[in-house]
């Protein structure tokens, strides 16, 4: 049971103020602290949105949580990632502007096709969402697996809205909460994958490693003949 | 401590002006610097120092804080030289004050003898004009043990049976074993082969008024912000400065060596911030700018005199590039391994170093490495095995489940030099300054290609070895993209079939130097960066030698 102080300490300073261990023994009590604080907290009349409008941030909102949900543990919407993109789209992701303006409606209107009852992405049903989502993903996970190399912005060429809010999303998730981006609010998006707060470990980083007894050579160090090294080269 | 530097003026002939700051341009800044010669070094990039550094994936990855910039400097892309090129970003390179060392991963391995004399040992390849180094191991192993003590390296020599000798031990032990580290070690051993610590560019220890590692897990692609990565910056650059002789001048950008009537080179033209020019005259020039931009400032010098590109009557400038050959390998295991922490690489194995050409169908060998260099965002878009959802509740049950289970196998291994894979001036395409980018050509040996190929095999069955639950290897395609530049201002004893000599001097041009990737002659298994340092301290000592015999006049 989270307690008024714990929720206030949580809210003011957020869960990289925590121990990993309370954190991950708290979840439930956090998220729904959290999604409390979404619904009091976020998005106030008076928000001051630098891209977005109001109605654009919501949908937003709403398609971000759908890539990565709030399911027991925090997700895209805990971690504001909207604020993370309104603030990217003015300025590293500059370039994307016309990408958001233009593919939001399209994205509605495929809202409207497949779910003619429902007006807008925010306003669809969990599995509704997911469908128009699934619908847009054309890649898919038949992707073959890509090693990301130093940079990983979807490349210069056009890249259809859910490509560039899935890229989006994943950094306003993860992005080191220290930096000035808005993303990544509390270290919840670390907190979720493991990655324990902080810049600076020290060993053991694992159970493996705290058991280990130190290099030692080979009981018999043979130089390998392995098939296909040349025999007579080895030392 | 703020260091000043000696300012002097663009008017004033200093001894040497070294263009770029990086492994090699660091350390000949200090060893001239220190030995009395007045020195300006010229750097493209800005002047970042340890505050300056960060964890923020999108300044570092996304917009290039460090790096080359793919706006200001566009490149362009074409397999063969019959084909026209696209734009395409072909390579990454340190774009700040230290250059690529800033970023690296920190891998050391030393060349071992049979890469600087492998064509004598196994005859011609091929479509390769794979060739002997003028030099010999021998000859650079005392240059190795400086960099490993002055520049600071950690390692337990005598680990490996495959090592060359070593004049020296190393200077700090290992750095602490990571998890992936002892399941790599352990999977190898099953299968016969010798894993052994890894040598890096890391402190173990504090050393020399620089901290040891913390173990932040942002080292691959990052800046190190305890000073305890041994990039130029940490290592070399304050002692350059401490010597009282060596001015380091950012965000200038070299685009041409002027040349006097008689053949010589007498400064540097460069733009300021503002885009001023300025010609920083000298009584030698060093280019350290790396093994593209080396070759295409050379390439930009063209004048009337030198028509090719100077430098350049053997035409070599900027052919023969090595990219190394690669191949990764991932594996996600039950326990946690939590491998973010702390750097890249704990252990290798050398084992396949010399493959027999006889028996395995083709030339090359390699050297593995068990590692997780990835961090948070890029792991979240490259690391999860194929097959997984890219979004909703399963796509983050892999991220949650998988952060702290997985790790890498890289293959590293030898490229063979082609001809045709080189670094050129683009006809069409200009930089943000207006002059002509680089343009890349490259093919991958088909050697290459098999190589990777069967060290990516290896790589499964060490996976194998070490019950992995899920693995994969990235797909092995033909290489557009490079990191490791080298091999393009190759050097040589026959000024017909090389650009430089052994003493890092033009065949062309006696007081004008190269002195970077781009002096290698054969490409290593992959790990080049300590021996562009060595070169460097060797090249230092041939090039004072040089002077004092008033030779450089």
């Amino acid at each position: 049971m989270i307690t008024e102080l714990d929720r206030r300490r949580f809210l003011s300073h957020g869960i990289a103020a925590l121990g990993a261990t309370w954190t991950a023994a708290h979840w439930p009590a956090v998220v729904a602290a959290a999604q409390h604080a979404h619904h009091i907290a976020l998005f106030p009349e008076d928000q001051k949105w630098e891209f977005f409008t109001p109605a654009e941030a919501k949908e937003v909102e709403a398609l971000a949580s759908c890539i990565i949900p709030s399911d027991g543990t925090p997700g895209a919407r805990e971690a504001g990632v909207v604020y993370f993109i309104d603030r990217a789209l003015v300025t590293f992701a500059v370039d994307d502007q016309k990408t958001y303006r233009k593919g939001l409606p399209e994205i509605q209107k495929r809202v409207r096709e497949l779910f003619p009852e429902a007006s807008l992405f925010s306003a669809a049903t969990p599995e509704q969402q997911e469908a128009v989502l699934a619908s847009l993903d054309e890649a898919g996970a038949k992707n073959a697996p890509r090693r990301p190399r130093g940079n990983f912005r979807p490349n210069a060429t056009a890249q259809p809205l859910f490509e560039v809010l899935r890229m989006h999303t994943i950094a306003g998730f993860l992005i080191d909460p220290e930096a000035d981006r808005k993303g990544n609010r509390g270290g919840v998006g670390w907190a979720v994958i493991g990655r324990e707060p902080g810049h600076s470990f020290q060993p053991p980083f694992s159970a493996i490693d705290k058991g280990y007894p130190g290099w030692q050579p080979a009981a018999s160090v043979t130089a390998s003949k392995q098939a296909g090294t040349r025999d007579s080269d080895q030392k | 401590m703020k260091i000043d530097q000696p300012k002097y003026k663009a008017s004033d002939a200093v001894d040497f002006v070294i263009v770029g700051s990086g492994a090699a341009g660091g350390i000949l800044a200090k060893e001239l610097s220190t030995n009395g010669f007045s020195v300006v070094v010229l750097e493209q990039g800005p002047y970042l120092h340890e505050k300056d550094f960060s964890h923020d994936e999108i300044k570092v990855l996304q917009e290039d804080q460090l790096t080359n910039h793919p706006k200001l400097q566009p490149n362009t892309f074409r397999k063969t030289p019959q084909d026209k090129a696209k734009p395409q970003r072909a390579l990454v390179y340190g774009r700040a004050v230290g250059g690529t060392s800033n970023h690296f991963t920190a891998n050391f391995w030393r060349f071992h003898e049979i890469d600087f004399k492998e064509r004598s040992k196994i005859g011609a390849v091929d479509g390769s004009t794979l060739t002997d180094w003028p030099i010999s191991y021998a000859d650079l192993e005392p240059y190795y043990t400086k960099v490993e003590w002055e520049v600071g390296v950690s390692g337990l020599a005598g680990a490996s049976p495959f090592d060359p000798p070593r004049s020296k031990p190393y200077p700090m032990p290992p750095l602490p074993v990571k998890a992936n580290g002892i399941i790599f070690e352990r999977a190898a051993r099953k299968l016969g082969w010798n894993p052994f610590p890894a040598p890096m560019a890391i402190l173990s220890q504090p050393r020399a008024g620089r901290s040891a590692c913390i173990n932040c897990g942002f080292c691959l692609g990052f800046g190190c912000e305890v000073g305890a990565k041994s990039s130029s910056l940490a290592s070399m650059i304050p002692l350059a400065e401490r010597s009282g002789k060596c001015e380091i001048r950012p965000n200038s950008y070299v685009h041409k060596i002027e040349v006097d009537e008689r053949g010589r080179a007498t400064g540097a033209v460069y733009f300021d911030e503002k885009k001023n020019v300025h010609l920083q005259k000298a009584k030698a020039v060093i280019l350290s700018a790396n093994g593209a931009e080396t070759p295409r400032l050379l390439l930009l010098s063209a004048s009337n005199r030198f028509p090719n590109g100077l430098a350049n009557s053997s035409g070599y400038v900027g052919k023969n590039l090595m990219f190394n050959t690669g191949a990764v390998s991932v594996g996600v295991f039950e326990e946690q391994t939590n491998d973010y922490k702390g750097y890249a690489v704990s252990r290798i194995l050398h084992d396949f170093y010399e493959l027999d050409a006889q028996k395995v169908g083709f030339y090359g060998g390699g050297g593995l490495d068990a590692r997780f260099d990835l961090t948070p965002i890029g792991f979240s878009i490259g690391g999860l095995p194929p097959g997984t959802p890219r979004w909703g509740k399963d796509f983050k049950a892999a991220l949650a489940h998988n952060w702290t289970r997985t790790f890498e196998i890289f293959g590293h291994g030898t490229s063979l030099p082609v001809e045709d894979n080189s670094f050129s001036l683009d006809p069409d395409v200009k930089d943000a300054w207006g002059l002509p980018a680089l343009r890349l050509t490259y093919k991958d040996h088909p050697d290459d290609l098999k190589l990777a190929h069967w060290l990516a095999h290896r790589s499964i069955e060490l996976l194998d070895a070490a019950n992995a639950k899920q693995k994969w290897t990235f797909p092995i395609d033909e290489q557009q993209f490079g990191v490791h530049l080298l091999g393009t201002c190759r050097m040589g004893d026959d000024p017909k079939t090389s650009v430089i000599n052994s003493d890092h001097q033009t065949h062309d041009v006696k007081n004008l130097f190269l002195c970077d990737g781009s002096s290698l002659v054969t490409s290593g298994r992959g790990q080049p960066t300590m021996t562009i340092m060595a070169l460097a301290f060797r090249a230092c000592d041939r090039i004072m030698a040089l002077a004092k015999r008033g030779e450089l006049a």
